[in-house]
């Protein structure tokens, strides 16, 4: 069943200051349920751009893009945060969490935003998510007194809370050393395995991208290869 | 709307810079504090000086003016109708300060049902003789027991008892500046001129004393018979009716009435103390405008604090905007910070501005010009408390509007591109 979650058809964006350079030209790719993508190529060449675009964040573009088969272009702001709240889970190269908040409330605020199940369930959910990860002792501590590798490994979980349609990840081991990013690796490989999450990654790491299912790799605002 | 995940946000990012919270709300308890307060007093303040003068002055005053008549003979001539008559150097007539036929004026004005007692009363210019020297003044013939039952007449006879020129005859009260001046003790006999030159001894049984020294320096009180005595008048002499109403907002209406049916001049109150409201309007307005520039200053602390926090809070508003909170969300987080400091500060503003209202009508405040106060006055009008809570609330709602409004504008993109 290779049903399709994403589709990109020929996104395209220019950055207008100071001088007008296109950064992505015709972007044309779909994801399938279950596939776990890496993003590859040199700084610069647009794959965070893209990112932001495929998120929802960016609606700054032409072209279409396609999330569970519902057309992106002309929603308004309020559906496309509807949107990512339900469908898409973020992991950025900086984990972003709330201070004020304690892991396992980081953890639970998108899911208790959706509103889909009781604060209590949620709560249950989001301990499930931890376990998964391996942090469920931290659960109770703030944001940070947590190390770098498991500031991240929240950010995933908090990523997984909606049981997302996609994970995307901007360099997700990019402040990570070797070992932390190795078990970042494996967390994603597992939900890919044994969860069938689709994820969408964009890497630096040649061997991080070489153990994924699908490489898309870009250059200069193009897909040169997928 | 999630409205409770939105509260429980809000607490969160207070609670984590609780100082400024606390400081921006010691700003607004304080200026809601100095508004009630300012107001409770200003207005008790008002209402010190209006029974000052309102306790003593009649809703209506119904009295002859001499004055030259409006209708001089020559326009009644009927060879002269058609032209306009200059006429020059027009004096009044003897005119009588009388007001004639006072009994049945006297009766008809206590059936009707709008008034609540009238006084009459007999104005006379006097000197009063101290050895050489003679002092102006006025004697008050009044009718003893009506005047204390309209105007409190016995509040203000500081020494000596009000009865007393009643019952004993050809006595008087003297206000106590006159009788200082005269050195004229209790029981003393002085004599008085009248205008004409009539000449009189009183007996001192009292002092009289209202708080307004040029008052006190010239009136004294006698009662009506004993000035009608004085100025050789037989006994249905009376110069001014003074008219209490049930409700005074209706004075100029029936005081335009009267002078109509009675055929005689009429004031009302609100037209001879006009200067005088416009003293406690003036007071009134001045005291508004401190307390809402108190609260503007207020507003801008929490703007400030506010701006600073989403300055501060810019990664989190990304992330909650990148894992599904729409801007308007984001907004409602901001306003409802705005807004718990304001009704906090509001709440506390008011039960503190009570508080000093309170201690501020205990404090003693002796004034020999007013011998009926002991304590500074206030007024717990609860409109002050209402205005005060309702201003803290909006203008916090707009000092936290427009940073809210910025924070709903973050574009997550720029902020997570800037790390
Ligand atoms: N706000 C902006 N205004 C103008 N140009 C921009 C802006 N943001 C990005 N660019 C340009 O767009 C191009 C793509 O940037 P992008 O961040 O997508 O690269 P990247 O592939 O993610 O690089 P890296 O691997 O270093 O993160 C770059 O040349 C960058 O200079
Ligand atoms: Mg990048």
């Amino acid at each position: 069943m290779n049903k399709i979650v994403l589709e990109s058809r020929s996104i395209c964006k220019s950055f207008h200051d100071p001088i007008t350079i296109q950064v992505l030209n015709e972007i044309n790719f779909s994801i399938n349920r279950g596939e776990f993508v890496s993003v590859i190529g040199k700084s610069g060449c647009g794959k965070s751009t893209l990112l932001y675009i495929l998120s929802t964040m960016d609606t700054d573009y032409e072209g279409d893009l396609l999330i569970d088969g519902e057309s992106m272009v002309r929603k308004k702001e309020i559906a496309l945060a509807k949107v990512r709240n339900e469908k898409i889970g973020f992991v950025f190269q900086f984990h972003y969490l709330l201070n004020e908040f304690s892991v396992l409330k980081n953890v639970m605020l998108p899911g208790l935003k959706l509103g889909k199940y009781s604060a209590k369930e949620v709560e249950y959910r989001a301990m499930e998510k931890l376990k998964l990860l391996g942090i469920e002792k931290e659960a109770l501590k703030l944001p940070n007194q947590l190390s770098g590798g498991q500031k991240q490994r929240v950010a995933i979980a908090r990523a997984l809370i909606n049981d997302p349609l996609i994970i995307m990840g901007d360099e997700p081991t990019g402040n990570l050393d070797k070992k932390n990013s190795q078990i970042v690796f494996d967390v994603f490989k597992e939900l890919a395995i044994e969860c069938n999450q689709t994820l969408l990654i964009v890497t630096h790491d040649g061997e991080f991208a070489q153990k994924s299912d699908r490489i898309i790799e870009m250059e200069d605002g193009r897909i040169i290869r997928q | 709307m999630n409205r409770r995940l939105i509260i429980n946000i809000a607490k969160a990012l207070m609670f984590a810079r609780w100082k400024q919270t606390l400081v921006a709300a010691i700003g607004v308890v304080f200026s809601i504090t100095m508004f009630v307060t300012l107001l409770s007093f200003m207005n008790g303040l008002n209402d010190l000086l209006d029974s000052l003068i309102l306790n003593r002055t009649p809703h209506i005053r119904l009295y002859n003016e001499i004055k030259p008549t409006k209708n001089q003979p020559i326009n009644k001539d009927i060879a002269f109708k058609k032209g306009h008559n200059f006429i020059q150097s027009v004096k009044p007539n003897g005119g009588r300060l009388e007001i004639y036929n006072n009994a049945s004026i006297l009766k008809t004005l206590q059936n009707d049902s709008r008034v609540l007692g009238v006084a009459p009363k007999i104005a006379a210019q006097v000197f009063y003789n101290v050895g050489a020297i003679d002092l102006t003044g006025v004697i008050n013939g009044i009718d003893v027991n009506a005047e204390n039952k309209l105007f409190n007449f016995s509040e203000y006879v500081v020494t000596g008892n009000y009865i007393d020129i009643k019952n004993i005859p050809n006595s008087i009260i003297l206000g106590k500046a006159a009788a200082e001046k005269m050195l004229a003790e209790i029981g003393d006999v002085i004599q008085v001129t009248t205008a004409k030159g009539d000449r009189m001894q009183l007996k001192v049984v009292g002092y009289f004393q209202s708080g307004l020294q040029d008052i006190d320096k010239v009136q004294s009180y006698c009662s009506i018979s004993t000035t009608q005595k004085l100025l050789g008048k037989t006994n249905n002499y009376i110069t001014d009716l003074n008219i209490k109403l049930y409700h005074i907002e209706n004075a100029p209406e029936i005081a335009k009435e009267y002078s109509k049916i009675f055929n005689v001049d009429a004031v009302d109150i609100q037209t001879a103390n006009s200067q005088f409201e416009t003293g406690n309007h003036i007071r009134g307005l001045i005291s508004y405008a401190v307390g809402i520039t108190l609260l503007i200053v207020a507003g801008f602390g929490i703007y400030n604090i506010l701006n600073m926090m989403i300055f501060e809070k810019m990664d989190s508003i990304a992330i909650l905007k990148a894992t599904g909170f729409s801007g308007k969300e984001v907004k409602y987080v901001f306003i409802v910070i705005a807004l718990s400091i304001g009704i906090f500060g509001g709440l506390f503003g008011i039960i503190f501005g009570f508080s000093l209202s309170y201690l501020i009508d205990n404090l003693p405040f002796n004034t020999a010009a007013i011998p009926t106060i002991t304590t500074f006055p206030i007024n717990y009008d609860p409109k002050f408390y209402l205005i005060g809570t309702s201003f803290s609330i909006i203008t916090t709602y707009f000092a936290g509007y427009f940073p809210a409004k910025k924070a709903s504008k973050v574009d997550p993109v720029i902020i997570i591109r800037g790390k």
